[in-house]
């Protein structure tokens, strides 16, 4: 009964979409307020209805109803709890559902929240929304139903995937989705002002926190797969440039364009053609990254051909929007008036280079990722792109954006000086300098860009301080002043200098990685100890458990420093009967910013077992960066005047200060 | 971004399946040269190898048995004496261009490895285009002032003027 009210739900939210898809869109055009306030509630409706689906489809896999296809697939009535709630995205189908899910959650937040928007936009926003909703509503109605029946239920389920029962995976997929699916919400603005043929600063006002958000999901999701894949695959790597990674990497590159292009279509009514285009690239993106991960091809170009139902009609629905929306923009971008003249050298001139390398890195990144799968189509030849290339071709394009960072938030708008900003930022360079010599002094020059990418990264970070060390006097009038002053900053400067700082971080830490990370691979007797760096590692022996719906062999090894013990790692290799299967639960150790990395390997007739051990220095910093990036968004995010429900005067202020 | 990665581990645990019980480690100890040079050289070798039947791992982190038969073979072929180059020659020659994660520059690659610098030149001239457009007519954007502008501009400068 419960799948059946789950999937009748999904229906009505179906029918539901389709009159919002249509009614407040001819209501925007015949400026009929009544047709135009349909969008409203049936946004609160669709979005209750998806959720009584949701909730439909989690009861079936709490209860561990094997009576379902979906459920019998992918649970099993031994898994613990919380993975029987997280597996109900951890299959196709439910996914997808998920993905619905979070569209009409934006869908309603724009609906409850967005009263201070003009009426034919907010209708034709919501109009836009429901078509993608109504598109993926079809989607899973058509190809992908969680809610089919078997004829004869299965006495236990076939379990979920392994790799996949970790608790960095219950998270990580949904915020993933909030990014993609939140660069939805941009689209349809950007859809809608196209539509309307009219745009000014006060639409990037609406946008950016839309944008902010989605982008702040967005980082949030990639730092947690990244991490995810760094403690369970196992052989201690953080990011592999795998197409399905890239499928995320896209959009987030796009998004910070957006953001950063919107910043200057919202102070100075510039780039607007650009940001338009850019909020609609950054959705297309997302859409190709739902696209490159379920429809198979990835695998193999062959085995989207095997499957070609849901593939075909994913790609479609690509088809239809992104082709939709680059022919919409295309018809009506030039009847957009420019405005808003600045100098190259000027804030504006700073966020055009910025979005320049960010969008190159990101078609970059786009054409890596799809040239095998174009090749192979069109000439039958098999070529692979890896992590070699992007590494050789990604990070070029980086470094001369990471040495503009610091410069930007320092520029006036309009007509900048470089050489006064340059003096500005002596401190920060000071501090790149002295970083670099003192990693030659202390680390070597080993690999030997390392030292100057640290100086880089320090340059980066004094950098995005500088800004706020100058607007709050810091070090030159008195400590009461400069936390008056500190609390009286707008809050999105202290977002642009956090996320800033993150970046910095986040480089920092990658340098660090993979400048002086050190390995051992060894076969190891009870009672056999071995050194890495400065540490000891003695095995102990190895020691059998039982989990709920595994079994697993942890190996105990006791780690020393100079004769004092620090603790114990217990790496573990785990064989899960249902699926027989077998994953490597490695083992961390945090000192500090750096990790030590212990998995278990082969385990020997006689006892010996072999591991691999990796201190990673300053590695945490990757993911601390991303978070301190996000919070940098979340700083911006609350600043008064980008608040979601913020009241309407704003426009009227905008409208006389042009000239700031 | 998980799925599609477990897909691959998944297939590589089934294919590898019949021939190990357990997933090995990627570069196993038993495998390592006793010339610490060699086995530098090999790693590096390693890391810009696929493993062919995984979906984007190099042979130095999969756990497949094809990885380690490549990882095996490319530390053959450098105790033999060959170079980096003659080593690559060789695996290309057997398993074909597909082994290579980086690929070398040719007509069919010409597109992937120039996108990047041709994108960054092609950004930089429409900048540069738009530039001098807009610096052709210093006009453009600041449009004369309407009648009703031009009254209230008045009106304000002849109210500054009586205090």
């Amino acid at each position: 009964m419960i799948p059946e009210l789950g999937h009748y739900a999904l229906v009505l939210a179906l029918g539901l979409a389709l009159v919002q898809a249509v009614v407040p869109v001819w209501g925007a055009r015949v400026r009929d307020p009544v047709l135009m306030g349909v969008a409203v509630p049936t946004a609160l409706a669709q979005f209750v209805f998806v959720a009584i689906a949701f909730a439909a489809l989690t009861a079936c896999y709490v209860t561990s109803d094997f009576s379902v296809l979906n459920v019998a697939e992918n649970s099993h009535s031994a898994m613990p709890l919380i993975y029987k709630f997280t597996s109900v995205w951890g299959n196709h189908e439910g996914s997808m559902l998920l993905w619905v899910l979070i569209l009409s959650v934006f869908g309603a937040l724009v609906a409850a929240l967005g009263a201070n928007l003009p009426a034919t936009l907010k209708a034709t926003v919501l109009g836009v929304q429901s078509w993608i909703a109504a598109a993926f509503f079809l989607f899973i109605l058509l190809t992908s139903n969680p809610f089919l029946r078997l004829a004869q239920a299965p006495i236990e389920g076939r379990d979920l995937n392994p790799i996949l029962q970790d608790i960095g995976l219950a998270v990580h997929p949904p915020m993933l989705y909030l990014g993609y699916v939140g660069f939805s919400i941009t689209f349809s603005f950007a859809v809608a002002a196209l539509i309307d043929g009219r745009i000014d600063p006060a639409w990037a006002r609406w946008v950016r926190p839309w944008a902010l958000a989605a982008w702040m999901c967005l980082t949030c999701g990639i730092a947690m797969g990244s991490y995810w894949a760094y403690y369970e695959l196992g052989w201690g790597g953080w990011w592999f440039w795998d197409p399905v990674e890239n499928a995320s990497f896209m959009p987030w590159l796009a998004g910070t364009a957006l953001l950063h292009s919107a910043v200057v279509m919202e102070k100075r009514d510039a780039l607007k053609v650009w940001t338009i285009l850019l909020a609609i690239l950054a959705f297309s993106l997302s859409l190709i990254g739902t696209f490159l991960v379920r429809s198979g091809v990835l695998t193999s170009v062959h085995s989207f051909a095997n499957d070609p139902a849901r593939g075909v009609f994913i790609l479609a629905i690509l088809v239809l929007f992104i082709g939709g929306g680059l022919a919409l923009f295309a018809a009506r971008a030039p009847l957009l008036k420019q405005g808003g003249l600045f100098a190259p050298v000027s804030r504006e001139g700073a966020l055009v280079l910025n979005n320049l390398f960010l969008t190159t890195a990101c078609a970059t990144v786009f054409v890596g990722t799809l040239y095998p799968l174009a090749l192979e189509a069109l000439t039958g030849e098999k070529i692979s792109v890896g992590a070699p290339f992007f590494n050789a071709t990604f990070g070029p394009l980086m470094l001369p954006l990471l040495v503009v960072v610091p410069f930007g938030p320092l520029m006036a708008w309009k007509r900048g000086d470089l050489l006064g900003v340059a003096q500005r930022l002596i401190a920060a360079l000071a501090v790149g300098v002295i970083g670099i010599a003192a990693t030659f002094v202390f680390e070597g020059a080993k690999p030997v860009l390392a030292p100057f990418a640290v100086g880089l990264a320090l340059f980066v970070m004094a950098g995005a301080l500088t800004d706020l060390v100058e607007r709050t006097g810091l070090f030159r009038v008195s400590f009461g002043t400069v936390l008056q002053r500190a609390a009286g900053l707008p809050r999105s400067t202290w977002g642009t200098a956090c996320a800033h700082f993150g970046l910095g971080l986040t480089l920092l830490g990658i340098v660090g990685e993979t400048g002086w990370s050190a390995e051992k691979i060894v076969t190891l007797q009870p009672g056999q100890v071995v050194s890495l760096r400065h540490y000891d590692f003695a095995f102990e022996g190895l020691v059998p458990r039982d989990g709920p719906n595994y079994r697993e062999v942890t190996a105990k090894f006791t780690v020393r420093r100079g004769g004092e013990v620090l603790g114990v790692l217990e790496p573990a290799k785990r064989s899960f009967p249902i699926r027989s299967t077998t994953t490597t639960e490695a083992a961390l150790m945090t000192r500090g910013l750096s990790q030590i990395y212990l998995s278990l390997g082969d385990q020997n007739p006689d006892g010996s077992i072999a591991i691999r051990l990796y201190h990673k220095p300053l590695v945490l910093l990757i993911w601390l960066g991303a978070l301190v990036m996000v919070l940098g968004g979340a700083l911006s995010l609350s600043d008064r005047r980008l608040r979601v429900g913020a009241p309407k005067p704003a426009k009227s202020r905008a409208a006389l200060q042009p000239a700031e | 971004m998980a799925y599609s990665r477990t897909r691959r581990l998944f297939a590589a645990f089934l294919i590898g399946w019949g021939l190990a019980s357990t997933p090995a480690l990627a570069v196993q100890p038993d495998e390592i040269l006793s010339d610490a040079a060699l086995e530098t050289r090999a790693r590096t070798l390693s890391r810009d190898l696929r493993c062919m039947v995984c979906q984007n791992q190099s042979i130095d982190d999969s756990d497949a048995p094809l990885a380690r038969d490549l990882r095996i073979l490319v530390r053959e072929r450098l105790t033999a004496g060959d170079g980096d180059d003659q080593v690559i020659d060789f695996l290309v020659a057997r398993y074909g261009e597909f082994v290579l994660l980086k690929p070398r520059f040719a007509w069919h690659t010409a597109v992937l490895w120039g996108a990047p610098a041709a994108l960054l030149m092609g950004g930089v001239l429409i900048l540069l285009t738009f530039a001098r457009r807009k610096s052709r007519q210093p006009t453009a954007g600041g449009s004369p002032l309407s009648p009703t502008e031009e009254a209230r501009l008045k009106q304000v400068l002849d109210g500054r003027q009586q205090p």
